[in-house]
């Protein structure tokens, strides 16, 4: 098994444990916790083919994760401000209760 | 139209008045209301004076001219064949037509006083004049399908006039019997004539040759055998003669002529004495050359049992229109028994002079009822010869011709018959049938006239107030019986004469009668009363007469009758046989058991038929139909309704479960995402691989 | 190979946090199981030869990311609840879908010829002066527009989390 595939099996596993607990989790901020670590994931993802594929010296994947990064700074930020504002309409942060966009 | 080859006599052209004239009034009469009373009778009267008039025309036509003479017109075409129709002139028709018209004029004048308290006067006028039309045009036909359509409404009239007052049960019923008895007959006739003409191809009597009764016909339908063996022309005259059967009183068929005297007495003397009963001895004379000897044997023999057979049963009843009724038939069996051994001429001229003494002796019997306040049980009557001395009389000299006493017009005509009989080859039973029927009707006459016109009065007095009799609406207060008015004696007088004097015409002397019908010239000879045993034949009749007149006096002259409730002097001695006759031999009894009880359990069969089979086929059908509104009503509630329902319940359910997805969760949401995602990669991979 | 024990060892703690994260129950734990695989990610960037990439995420991720979740929870009190259930009731459907999810992306790895290359390149070096370069000359206009875009970030944070404030500040000085 090459460097490359254990990397991508790895990205690919966090990427997974990103998505089940996105989908089953009802705290909206686990929620958001595990799109950061899909985030994350396709981060890794991008490293690993940075380091092994081809071209490194253009440094594509390091200025990738660099935006990768800051857009997720982001949109943490906005995600959780938002988290903030439907806690304090609904006085819960469960996603399941929150159904106003139904229909 | 074809004419004879002489230069047409404007009378056989226009015979054809001699019905169309009474039939003509008959039409004016039903249109008009009852009040016109004298207008109708005038009507009825003029027209049958005007065909009387015409009919002596025609009688001296035919004498002059005695060759059949016909007149035809094509009626109807069905393909490529005609029906044609027509009237004939010929010696025959030209007695009948004299008498008809005569013996008719003279009733319907006589009906003028009879009937002269009836309310219905118009309506009895017209049904008269109708039936004198009708039976006109029976004797006149040229075809048997005219003669049979107007036999048709002779027998509609008889009908009609039988129940003229139709609202008594009694009339009305005998009406019907009389229609239904003789619609037996007249089926027989019309298979025959079905058969004439498809044997001979037309139904023409004379046509020049061409005719079915003429001598090319009449030969090949005699070579022409049936299935049994019969010739086609003897199994075709049996069915004409079934018909004559039925209308002329035979037996079996005679037992509606009995019944027919409910209707009013002139009707009686017309209709079923001289007219409408001779009609079937008229038909038979008529097609007299298709019959051949079997044909004649079997009329000869049923004619001499119905002489017989009417005879013994008139000795024992007590209604004098009925012992007269029966004294009818036996004189018809008479006039069948000439025909078939004697032909034409025979029994032509028994029916002739029968016409005007049976008549008279109607007229007279009408005459008696009248002036007894509608008495017709001739028990209750007695010793009328004192109050009613014209009716009496004339009564008295019919009687005597029926009879058949010497000189007077029933002895030749009755004697030709026994003589005849006498000499035909095949059998002496029906000589001696008709003589034991000459024995019982001068002694059951003899009864009559004793029971009626000698004796103690035995009529019962009536009350100051009017009697409402049985026969509406006769309510003149009688006390003692009356002799009737003049209107109606003058035709008793009348008839009377020809009664007398009538047989002249048919002496073996002067055989005129015979001869004008047979066409050859008649000639006044003594000497035919040498023919060996003709004197001995005379004497031996005008014997039985005698003793049946004694007999009947010994019974009923010498010891008066002096109640009613007597009983009757030959009932004391044989009561049995008494009973048995009074009860007319059981023949409507039998009737009764076997006919009557067959239709009612046809009847009554095809009753439960209809409302088993064909009603429960109906209701089935009727089932079927609801089960299938149930089962479409189920169909529609259950698979339609419920089908549309379902469907909608499950739009619903799916539009449901379709919502569920939009369901506001932003986890199933991802969720579906996330399967979106994995179905697309492994499909792309999928289909990369290879 | 040479990054295969440390490589691996990191891997692992990476994963194990992230399970942890996802799994434990209380939300606070959860943050701090997050931190763990945020800086066990750096870390393997690190072992992977991306430095700057490395200490960009402990920068971010594990300095304010993950100290923002933790005020998150703290604002939400998220924590305090123990009543509610954590797991939603179509939680092994999403299990199931991730590791559907995993499956084909493992078959995708393995399928495609990257995973098996000819050759392995050597150890690239990516010297902070040639990211500034990059950044500065050939992706500059993108920088431009991330700095737009953490701006307007920041500002709609603000104000999403802080307009609700003022009503309730309002009504607190109107009683």
């Amino acid at each position: 098994m090459n460097p490359l595939a254990i990397c991508l099996l790895v990205s690919a596993l966090l990427f997974a444990v990103g998505l089940a607990g996105a989908l089953t989790r009802r705290s909206a901020i686990l929620v958001l916790a595990g799109i950061e670590l899909m985030l994350n994931a396709a981060n890794l993802n991008f490293i690993a083919f940075w380091r092994f594929g081809p071209h490194p010296e253009a440094l594509t994947g390091i200025v990738f994760v660099i935006f990768a990064i800051a857009v997720a700074a982001a949109e943490a930020a906005v995600g959780l401000a938002l988290i903030l504002a439907i806690y304090r309409h609904a006085r819960t942060s469960d996603v399941s209760e929150i159904t106003e966009m139904k229909g | 139209m074809t004419q004879n080859a002489a230069p047409a006599a404007w009378i056989l052209r226009y015979l054809w008045l001699i019905p169309a004239l009474p039939i003509l009034a008959a039409g004016l009469c039903a249109l008009l209301p009852k009040t016109q009373r004298r207008l109708s009778a005038t009507l009825s009267i003029g027209s049958m004076t005007v065909s009387l008039i015409l009919a002596v025309r025609a009688l001296v036509h035919a004498i002059a001219q005695p060759a059949v003479q016909v007149v035809t017109f094509p009626w109807m075409q069905f393909g490529s064949q005609w029906i044609a129709l027509g009237w004939l002139l010929d010696p025959l028709a030209a007695v009948m037509l004299v008498m008809v018209t005569f013996v008719g004029l003279l009733i319907f004048i006589y009906s003028l006083g009879y009937m002269a308290h009836d309310d219905n006067f118009t309506r009895f006028f017209c049904f008269l004049s109708l039936f004198a039309g009708a039976m006109l045009g029976v004797v006149i036909a040229n075809s048997l399908l005219l003669l049979f359509m107007c036999w048709e409404v002779v027998g509609l009239t008889s009908y009609l006039l039988i129940g003229f007052w139709f609202h008594r049960p009694a009339a009305a019923s005998a009406a019907k019997k009389a229609f239904i008895v003789t619609r037996v007959g007249d089926l027989g006739l019309l298979l025959g004539m079905v058969w004439l003409y498809a044997q001979a191809g037309t139904l023409l009597f004379y046509n020049h040759g061409a005719g079915c009764l003429e001598q090319s016909a009449v030969a090949a339908m005699g070579a022409h055998l049936t299935t049994a063996g019969m010739a086609v022309s003897t199994a075709i005259g049996l069915l004409i003669f079934s018909g004559a059967v039925g209308k002329s009183g035979q037996v079996p068929l005679h037992v509606w002529l009995p019944d027919a005297m409910e209707g009013p007495t002139p009707v009686s003397a017309l209709i079923h004495a001289a007219t409408m009963v001779a009609a079937g001895v008229y038909l038979m004379a008529r097609v007299y050359p298709l019959l051949d000897h079997a044909t004649l044997a079997v009329i000869a023999w049923v004619g001499a049992i119905t002489a017989v057979f009417a005879a013994c049963i008139a000795v024992a009843q007590n209604d004098i229109k009925r012992i007269l009724a029966y004294s009818t038939v036996s004189q018809l069996g008479y006039m069948m028994l000439g025909l078939g051994v004697g032909g034409v001429a025979v029994g032509i001229f028994h029916l002739i002079t029968h016409a005007f003494f049976k008549s008279l002796l109607f007229l007279g019997a009408g005459s008696v009822i009248h002036g007894c306040t509608e008495e017709q049980d001739i028990r209750n009557m007695g010793g009328l010869r004192r109050f009613m001395p014209i009716t009496f009389v004339t009564y008295a000299a019919a009687m005597l011709a029926l009879c058949g006493f010497p000189l007077f017009a029933g002895f030749w005509s009755k004697d030709a018959i026994l003589e005849h009989a006498h000499a035909w080859s095949p059998s002496l039973g029906p000589y001696y049938l008709g003589a034991i029927g000459a024995l019982l009707t001068a002694f059951y006459m003899t009864r009559q006239v004793f029971y009626v016109f000698f004796g103690p009065q035995r009529v019962p007095e009536a009350t100051a107030e009017p009697v409402e009799s049985p026969r509406p609406p006769e309510r003149c207060v009688i006390v003692h019986p009356h002799e009737s008015p003049s209107v109606m004696t003058i035709p008793l007088s009348i008839l009377a004469v020809f009664a007398v004097f009538l047989g002249f015409v048919g002496t073996p002397a002067w055989p005129w009668f015979q001869s004008f019908l047979s066409a050859t010239p008649p000639g006044f000879n003594m000497h035919a009363f040498m023919e060996p045993g003709l004197i001995a034949l005379m004497i031996d009749s005008s014997l039985l007469v005698f003793a049946g007149l004694i007999f009947g006096w010994w019974f009923y002259g010498r010891k008066p009758i002096v109640r009613a409730t007597d009983p009757d002097a030959l009932e004391r001695r044989i009561p049995p046989v008494f009973h048995a006759l009074a009860d007319r031999l059981y023949v409507d009894e039998i009737y009764g058991f076997t006919v009557i009880a067959l239709t009612r359990f046809l009847s009554a069969f095809s009753a439960w038929l209809d409302r088993r089979i064909f009603g429960g086929v109906v209701n089935l059908i009727s089932w079927l139909i609801t089960g299938l509104g149930w089962f479409d009503s189920g169909i529609d509630r259950f698979v339609v309704n419920g089908g549309f329902d379902l469907g909608c319940r499950e739009l619903g359910a799916g539009g449901r479960l379709i919502a569920s997805l939009q369901n506001g969760r932003v986890q199933n949401y991802l969720r579906v995402i996330a399967g979106a995602l994995v179905v697309l990669a492994a499909l792309l991979l999928w289909g990369h691989r290879g | 190979m040479r990054t295969t024990a440390p490589f691996l060892i990191l891997a692992v703690l990476t994963l194990a946090g992230g399970i942890a994260a996802m799994t434990l129950r209380r939300l606070v734990h959860c943050a701090l199981a997050l931190t763990v695989s945020f800086a066990g990610l750096a870390a393997l960037y690190l072992n992977l030869g991306a430095e700057f990439a490395g200490l960009a995420q402990l920068l971010v991720y594990v300095g304010a990311i993950a100290i923002l979740i933790v005020f998150a929870i703290l604002l939400t009190r998220g924590g305090d609840d123990k009543a509610e259930p954590s797991f939603s009731p179509a939680g092994p459907a999403g299990v199931v879908l991730a590791l559907a999810v995993f499956a084909v992306l493992a078959w995708a790895v393995e399928t495609s010829g990257i995973a098996h290359p000819a050759a392995l390149p050597a150890v690239p070096s990516a010297p902070m002066r040639s990211i500034g370069i990059v950044l500065m000359q050939r992706y500059v206009l993108p920088l431009e527009v991330i700095a737009l875009m953490l701006t307007a970030a920041m500002i709609g944070a603000v104000i999403l989390a802080l307009r609700e404030k003022r009503p309730e500040q309002n009504q607190g000085s109107a009683q």
